[in-house]
């Protein structure tokens, strides 16, 4: 559903912010880009999102390019590091924005968000601005944001990071049930391996200098997971390898 | 805080000027009497009040003419004002080519192009008004240029990614999120209107039916009715307070709700 060939970027800088890399990513899949800051994951999704231009190498999305997308089918949402919520607007109005700068009525957009709203557990915050709201909810509220235009493929780039790690489990175990219950396509960004070990079909182990992709690890533990997988042995053994990957990796990079 | 403390807090606000001014008044009064100081020199606020009492047709006449020019003024330094930013905005170009231009209105001392304005303005109101949006519009522009620059860069990305169009971009994000800094440039604007509109009527010496109070106190430091100065002088004075403190309160309205600048102001 995303294919990103032989993608490079080059800052005007000089600076080499992503090596070619190759990744497909194909419906149904959770799949994490997992290094150490500067290995250029932002930058990946970054160009997923259609946000940056490749300096050299090809993207498509669905078979075709960045201006196809945004249709029925095709749809695409992101969740970013910063709640990115709009302080002037109500918590329902900033979920309903992707549907009002697609133009649907709305009697069609209010049942949405209602929806969407319902779904991170925020029915009761619609009527609140956004800094009434934790930092918690407020990341929900973004999420739903995200989900109100039932992506076909959702964007997220350390969305939880800024959270404490109580809260931060309890939102990946919450968004891994709707990404089995919404048969959802994440790409998910994260400097974390226990994160990326519980939320992934499969790990995409980057590293830094210049970015590139190092490794692939698919995590074949078996859905749903549920907060005993963080105390199972496999998950241990997950993590213990993906350390190993990153850490040779950054060896590799340094000499 | 707690809600007394708060309350408290918002009445000395109030209260600690009004102090400082009855002080002062009591002062004036004081030394004026003790000194037996003529009322040609330095008249009392008794003698002044008395003569805003006594001149009050003809003052507060003037007083609506001039306070029809600042408003006005600003009212046009508003909407040019945000018309010049939201073009700026639009192009880089265009701002490059022009901005200098708007800082050589800035600049440029009022006094120094108000006769010229007047000369070539036939209409004398108009002329007025032209010299009070020169002063005033500047700090509108600039500020609302930044604002409209100053969206949030992750909103801006999210916007990108759902194709939104420019005006969606505009309308949605840019220009709210420039509604502080707007709102910070008309408070700037609506004293310099006010000052704009009396220097220029103070190059203009217009008196007659359309007579402002610049032009009031021009003629009262002629004849020497100093008293009729200063009552003049203080209407000028508490119309400018009367046009911040309506700026503020508007700019209050329409931030409060979500705001920083106006959260903390709230009592």
């Amino acid at each position: 559903m995303i294919a990103v060939a032989g993608a490079r970027k080059t800052y005007p800088t000089g600076r080499q912010a992503l090596a070619p890399v190759d990744l497909n990513v194909e419906p149904g899949e959770f799949v994490t880009l997992l290094g150490p800051s500067g290995c250029g994951k932002t930058t990946l999704l970054n160009l997923m999102a259609g946000l940056v231009e490749p300096s050299a190498g090809d993207l498509r999305w669905w078979g075709e390019t960045f201006a196809a997308t945004g249709v029925a089918g095709r749809r695409l949402a992101m969740v970013f590091q910063s709640p990115a919520l709009m302080p002037w607007a109500r918590i329902d109005a900033n979920v309903r924005l992707p549907l009002d700068l697609a133009g649907v009525p709305r009697t069609e957009s209010t049942r949405n968000v209602q929806a969407a709203l319902e779904l991170v557990g925020l029915a009761d915050a619609a009527a609140h601005y956004p800094r009434e709201l934790s930092g918690g909810m407020q990341m929900r509220a973004s999420l739903a944001r995200a989900l109100v235009t039932a992506p076909d493929l959702l964007l997220m780039d350390e969305p939880f990071g800024a959270l404490d790690e109580f809260t931060r489990h309890r939102l990946d175990g919450e968004l891994l049930a709707l990404w089995g219950a919404r048969r959802l396509t994440i790409v998910f960004v994260t400097h974390s391996i226990g994160e990326a070990v519980f939320l992934s079909t499969r790990v995409v182990v980057m590293a830094a200098q210049p970015g590139r992709i190092v490794a692939t690890v698919p995590i074949d533990q078996s859905h749903p997971r549920t907060a005993a997988f963080r105390v199972e042995p496999a998950f241990a053994e997950h993590c213990r390898h993906l350390s190993q990957l990153v850490a040779d990796a950054a060896l590799g990079g340094a000499s | 805080m707690n809600l007394d403390d708060a309350r408290s807090a918002g009445r000395s606000r109030f209260i600690a000027p009004l102090v400082v001014a009855l002080l002062v008044v009591a002062g004036w009064q004081g030394l004026v009497v003790a000194y037996d100081v003529p009322a040609y020199l330095v008249p009392s606020p008794l003698v002044v009040a008395r003569t805003l009492v006594a001149d009050r047709v003809l003052l507060f006449d003037s007083l609506l003419v001039t306070l029809g020019v600042a408003l006005t003024a600003l009212g046009v330094a508003i909407v040019l004002g945000g018309l010049v930013a939201l073009l700026f905005v639009r192009s880089r170009w265009i701002e490059m080519s022009l901005f200098p231009y708007a800082i050589l209105l800035q600049v440029t001392p009022i006094v120094a192009i108000a006769p010229l304005i007047i000369i070539w303005v036939k209409d004398t109101r108009t002329a007025l008004v032209l010299c009070a949006v020169v002063v005033a519009i500047f700090p509108i522009i600039s500020n609302t240029t930044l604002g409209l620059r100053s969206a949030d860069a992750g909103l801006l990305d999210l916007f990108r990614m759902y194709h939104a169009t420019r005006w969606q971009t505009l309308l949605r994000l840019r220009v709210p999120s420039a509604l502080p800094y707007f709102f910070g440039g008309v408070r700037i604007a609506s004293g310099l209107a006010l000052i704009g509109a009396v220097v220029a009527e103070f190059v203009a010496g217009t008196g007659g039916q359309g007579a402002g109070l610049a032009y009031q106190i021009l003629l009262a430091g002629i004849q020497l009715n100093i008293p009729r100065l200063f009552a003049a002088l203080l209407l000028i004075t508490l119309s400018g307070v009367a046009l911040f403190s309506l700026t503020v309160w508007t700019s209050r309205l329409v931030l409060a709700h979500w705001h920083e600048s106006e959260l903390t102001s709230l009592d």
